[in-house]
């Protein structure tokens, strides 16, 4: 059994149909990743997984629960978190604030405590900058923000919305190098990408998906050498 | 103007400046979190005077005015649940219809239930009780509504700054969907501001009407729009802003009634309105308005 499953999940923004039926799964301990084109429907699937989109069809199974038609609070509560795309810290609370608040329904103030100090080992930047207004802090440091929060839930799996948008590259290397270590501390991740170079080469297994389905499934390596995800999502074209 | 006077109006005007404070908050907090102008609030400040006028009737003053708030606390959250909450996803404007709506409403539930004719205020005796200073009066609830506004601010800022609600009310103001993600319930956040706006009418509404002796189904339009454009001169959304706005308007109401122009008196308000929303939208302290997304 996966600890996440996807069986047939569909979703429909009015008459648009952004979701048509979508299957996989994540096992523990794995870095899966979603690429695809811009509006492939990357985003709808973690929006609707997290809670905050309602399926029009197909299930979400979460350890061997079914999750989909939850609250979004229910969601997290069980351990699923969602860093979201374009980071959305809270530009009016502060760096501290914005990791308490990712920890808003644990009650235990020792336990929130060890939390923050986890998430202060990850990014120690964020520690230097407790006191900033999360406004005022620079793309990579809004990102880390919004992973540490993401973190604090103490989720299963952390599931992000294309974290490394918009960020220098030297900054994209060391977010994903993050990544892996928060999967080794024993964290699922389910990671969506538009850099999907990166994203397969630290992934375990991949998905491709194109207007709202998925076309095509193999391990990180597989996918990097497949010809048609060279050409269509890697910018490299290959010979024969 | 002799300088007694002067201090007579000074007093008077930080007085009815600190219940329009009062109310300008519940204004500025539901526009913070719901992007709405609850045109309801002046009314739910209306019908706490008559629920003093029937409190006071049966109670003595210090279990009444709890009561009251209860009360009105309890009107607060009504209109929400009934007005607000079935129109969460539904564009802004039929929101500030249905408030606009809700308005009227409670307007015409207090003149079928009270009629239109003015009821007498209770007198709350030690609120009556008055001073002399050098030649200046004052009663007691001149002085006590400023420090009380005062008072009620810090408590309420302290809330906002300091405690887990408060911080997901600011998150909340900011983000509906990243606040779900968190954990926190948004609809519970929506009510607590009501909570609390509702409360401040209440006390609000003790303070203005002690020193007014009647209340009217209609006696809230008036006071409820100057603490709009009070929290529209602080900058809606602001907290401070809106104290600060509610002095401002209520100073200048109380000396342009002195000097003489108290025709021009609710004039002045909306003036002020037109000039604010042309020259600075935003307010005193008000950010820049954005779109919520
Ligand atoms: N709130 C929305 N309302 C209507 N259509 C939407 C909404 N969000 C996304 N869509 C549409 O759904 C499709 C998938 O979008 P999305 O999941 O954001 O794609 P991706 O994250 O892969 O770029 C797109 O066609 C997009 O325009
Ligand atoms: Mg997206």
């Amino acid at each position: 059994m996966s600890l996440l499953e996807i069986n047939g999940l569909k979703v429909n923004y009015g008459g648009i149909e952004a979701l048509k039926g979508i299957d996989f799964h994540v096992d523990e301990g794995e870095i899966v990743t979603l690429i695809g084109a811009n509006g492939a429907g990357k985003s709808t699937t973690l929006k609707s997984i997290s809670g905050l989109v309602r399926a029009s069809g197909g299930e979400i199974r979460y350890d061997g629960e079914k999750i989909s038609g939850l609250d979004p609070q229910k969601i997290v509560a069980r351990g699923i978190s969602l860093v979201p795309e374009g980071r959305r810290v809270f530009p009016n609370l502060t760096v501290l604030e914005n990791l308490r608040i990712g920890a808003y329904l644990n009650k235990d103030a020792d336990a929130v405590e060890q939390e923050i100090e986890r998430v202060y080992k990850l990014f120690p930047r964020l520690e230097e900058r407790h006191w900033q207004q999360a406004g005022t802090l620079s793309g990579g440091e809004q990102q880390m923000l919004a992973v540490g929060r993401g973190l604090m839930a103490h989720p299963k799996i952390l599931m992000m919305d294309e974290p490394s948008l918009g960020l220098a590259p030297l900054i994209v290397k060391d977010i994903f190098k993050k990544i892996l270590e928060i999967n080794q501390s024993g964290v699922t991740v389910l990671l969506i990408e538009q850099n999907a170079n990166a994203a397969l080469k630290i992934a375990h297994r991949g998905y491709v998906m194109v207007t709202g389905n998925i076309t095509l499934t193999g391990s990180g390596t597989d996918l990097l050498n497949d010809a048609s995800v060279r050409e269509a999502y890697l910018g490299t074209k290959t010979n024969g | 103007m002799t300088f007694t006077t002067f201090i007579q109006h000074v007093l008077t005007g930080i007085s009815l400046g600190g219940a329009y404070a009062l109310i300008a908050i519940g204004y500025t907090m539901v526009y913070g979190i719901l992007l709405l102008i609850n045109f309801a609030h002046a009314d739910i400040f209306m019908m706490a005077g008559y629920f003093m006028i029937f409190a006071m009737s049966s109670m003595p003053w210090f279990i009444a005015i709890p009561v009251v708030i209860v009360v009105t606390v309890a009107l607060g959250l009504a209109v929400e649940s009934v007005a607000y909450k079935p129109l969460r996803m539904s564009p802004r404007m039929s929101i500030m219809i249905s408030a606009i709506g809700m308005s009227y409403l409670l307007q015409n539930l207090a003149i079928y239930l009270f009629s239109a004719l003015p009821r007498a205020y209770p007198v709350i005796t030690p609120l009556k009780q008055s001073f002399q200073i050098g030649g200046v009066s004052a009663s007691l609830v001149t002085i006590l509504t400023p420090v009380l506004t005062i008072v009620l601010v810090l408590l309420l800022m302290f809330l906002i700054n300091n405690t887990k609600i408060g911080m997901a009310m600011r998150a909340v103001s900011k983000d509906y969907d990243t606040s779900k993600l968190m954990g926190i319930k948004i609809n519970r956040v929506i009510s607590f501001t009501f909570i609390i706006g509702s409360a401040l009418a209440a006390i609000g509404s003790i303070l203005y009407f002690t020193d007014r002796m009647s209340v009217t189904p209609f006696s809230g339009i008036l006071p409820g729009l100057k603490c709009f454009v009070a929290a529209v001169l602080g900058g809606i959304g602001s907290i401070p802003g809106a104290v600060i706005g509610g002095f401002f308007i209520g100073i200048s109401e109380t000396f342009l009634v002195a000097l003489g122009y108290s025709t021009f008196s609710d004039a002045f308000t909306f003036l002020l309105l037109i000039v604010i929303l042309i020259f600075r939208p935003t307010g005193l302290l008000g950010e820049a308005i954005t779109e919520k997304v």
